[in-house]
């Protein structure tokens, strides 16, 4: 998906400059007209968005609010039952309702992609913290070797790192997230470099500010807000990708609830059952929508 | 030659070393053994000197460094190994499931430009302001999608409900519909958000004002001079695109059943056949520079202002 990430981060980057020329002069604006702005400026998307995202999270953190049915253990003689009162989303060849797997499920695939989205965070941006502020050699190693990593596909990547750590669903995450690393790596040593170079730390250089000070205190702050969006946008593709090593076998086993391995599981009744492909597979592309959204608007609050 | 081709070849030479000296530190340092997972099956009823003698054979045992040599010289001189699962040789494995793979790529790829440079024109053309923007978004919605589900939707809709393609034994044309669509759809999104992008920027452009000044219709400036300047950005993408599309092959000819490269992937990646995986990398960051070599080197023949620069940094 390195193209995909491409473009992400470069409409990222466009919004935050639209922003900033904009900025200035909207400070003195009165508290209660600021307030009637903001009722005005709601974007009924993005609240959407945030509401897919607290429902998602709400299954994964307590499942067993919404549904009484369990994940894992199926109800005698209710086989493939259609979308019903009784099973709103139907239930599969063992008799589990779909809704409760789809429920149970949010843990398994949010997880996932966090720590897909943490291993990407942390190692890449210290990698590229550390390239952009040391230069020099440092700088021209870490930055071949991510190139070498962007070199090979990503999925091919995601792959060898699979074989070489096992199946399972936190080995699949981890193996997502090190194909961001390049990515997250190349942003933030470019912003590290931008903001180095601007005017302020320059000033506070000129003060009398030592190094880690002044990177502590004015470079990383302002070097990660762009950071940030990125990694809302990658949460979004983490999820994607997670799904579908879970799809391709490689991830959770079953009879664990993951939402790839349900659209999986759910393709030997394509003629009888419709729901347990379609369903799972909407729920995936809604939460997907929804961070990618949160993520465009992560990149204009913070610039 | 120029300075800047054989700097760009060499630059390309480069990375295909580097990405297979990654693949094999990563699929070499593997905990699994792949031999013994095959070969110590008890129902084979092999010795311990037997299976001492077959991993030999595969120099399973010599110090890394001199594997990683060996394999180097091997690929260099065109011989991939053998696959430890088939006890073929990987390059005949590989040419053998690489046609289906070459037919649904490119069509696949074929298919996206196209509904990119629709949807792009759609939007460009539409007089409707809530129109355009629909169609905008429709990009983000593909980009959304599983791929894998996409394609069992297909199935669903097109061979059960209107059984337009039959499940069992469709022809071999039948066949590609399905997989080349399901193919398509994500590939044409970052192509087709670009395409709009391009669109909107060059319409800013000066040249655009000027022709416009002169009372050349929308259409006009649209087909005449921005449809140009907006596509050739395009081919770059294309280029990085190459991964997209090789993830995509693998995820389709799962869904579908086809048997290609994807699908060896797939069943490689399952019998943790090391040899086949890594030439298969390798097989696919050659083909990744080679693209984006090509791409780099034909700018300049689309592109007559780079023809300029180009000559001024020979």
């Amino acid at each position: 998906m390195t193209g995909l990430n491409m473009i992400g981060r470069s409409l990222l980057r466009d919004d935050a400059d639209i922003l900033k020329s904009s900025s200035p002069g909207s400070t003195r604006v009165s508290s209660g007209a600021r307030w009637l702005k903001s009722i005005k400026s709601i974007q009924p998307g993005l609240v959407l968005a945030w509401f897919v995202m607290a429902v998602v999270v709400l299954w994964a953190l307590f499942p067993q609010w919404f549904t009484s049915y369990s994940a894992t253990v199926g109800v005698a003689r209710q086989q493939l039952r259609a979308p019903s009162a009784e099973h709103w989303l139907g239930t599969d060849a063992l008799g589990r309702d779909l809704l409760a797997r789809i429920i149970y499920g949010a843990g398994n695939s949010l997880s996932g992609a966090f720590v897909a989205v943490g291993v990407g965070l942390v190692v890449g941006t210290t990698l590229g913290i550390i390239a952009g502020s040391a230069r020099g050699r440092i700088d021209e190693a870490i930055m071949r070797g991510v190139d070498v990593l962007l070199s090979i596909p990503q999925l091919l990547l995601s792959l060898s790192i699979v074989i070489l750590l096992g199946f399972g669903i936190v080995n699949a995450a981890i193996a997502v997230g090190v194909t961001s690393i390049a990515s997250f790596a190349r942003l933030a040593r470019s912003e590290v470099v931008r903001v180095r170079t601007s005017d302020y730390v320059e000033a506070a250089f000129g003060s009398g500010g030592t190094f880690s000070r002044v990177l502590l205190r004015h470079i990383l702050p302002n070097s990660l807000t762009s950071v940030i969006a990125f990694a809302a946008l990658q949460l979004g593709w983490a999820i994607l990708t997670i799904s579908t090593l879970g799809f391709l076998g490689y991830g959770a086993p079953p009879p664990t609830p993951e939402w790839g391995l349900l659209i999986a599981e759910g393709r030997n009744y394509i003629a009888r059952a419709w729901w347990l492909t379609t369903v799972p597979g909407i729920v995936v592309i809604l939460v997907v929508l929804s961070a990618n959204r949160i993520s465009q608007s992560f990149g204009k609050d913070r610039a | 030659m120029s300075r800047y081709v054989i700097g760009r070849i060499g630059q390309a030479a480069l990375v295909l070393w580097a990405a297979f000296t990654v693949s094999f530190i990563l699929l070499q340092a593997l905990p699994g053994d792949a031999i013994l997972i095959k070969f110590l099956n008890p129902e084979l009823g092999l010795g311990p000197e037997q299976i001492a003698e077959i991993r030999a054979s595969y120099a399973a045992d010599s110090p890394l460094w001199m594997q990683y040599v060996h394999t180097v010289s091997n690929f260099l001189t065109g011989h991939f190994g053998y696959s430890i699962h088939a006890g073929v040789p990987v390059g005949d494995l590989i040419f053998a499931n690489l046609p289906p793979t070459l037919w649904l790529a490119s069509l696949g790829f074929l298919l996206a430009v196209v509904l990119a440079v629709t949807l792009a024109a759609l939007s460009a053309l539409s007089p409707l302001a809530w129109l355009r923007s629909f169609i905008q978004s429709i990009p983000a919605l593909f980009i959304s999608t599983p791929v894998f589900w996409l394609g069992i939707l297909l199935i669903q809709v097109f061979s059960f409900q209107l059984k337009l393609i039959p499940v069992i034994n469709p022809g071999p044309w039948q066949a590609l519909i399905l997989p080349v669509l399901t193919l398509a759809v994500p590939i044409s999104a970052p192509l087709a958000q670009i395409l709009m992008r391009n669109i909107d920027h060059v319409l800013t452009e000066p040249f655009v004002a000027v022709a416009r000044a002169k009372g050349a219709s929308h259409r006009w400036v649209l087909w005449q001079h921005v449809a140009k300047n907006a596509v050739l950005p395009t081919l770059t993408i294309g280029g990085i695109l190459f991964g997209e599309l090789l993830a995509g092959a693998v995820v389709t000819e799962a869904v579908f059943g086809l048997n290609g490269l994807g699908g060896l992937t797939q069943r490689s990646v399952g019998d943790q056949d090391i040899a086949v995986l890594q030439a298969i990398v390798v097989f696919s960051a050659a083909a990744f520079v080679l693209i984006n070599l090509t791409v780099d080197l034909l700018y300049p023949v689309f592109d007559p202002r780079l023809r300029v620069r180009q000559g001024a940094l020979a």
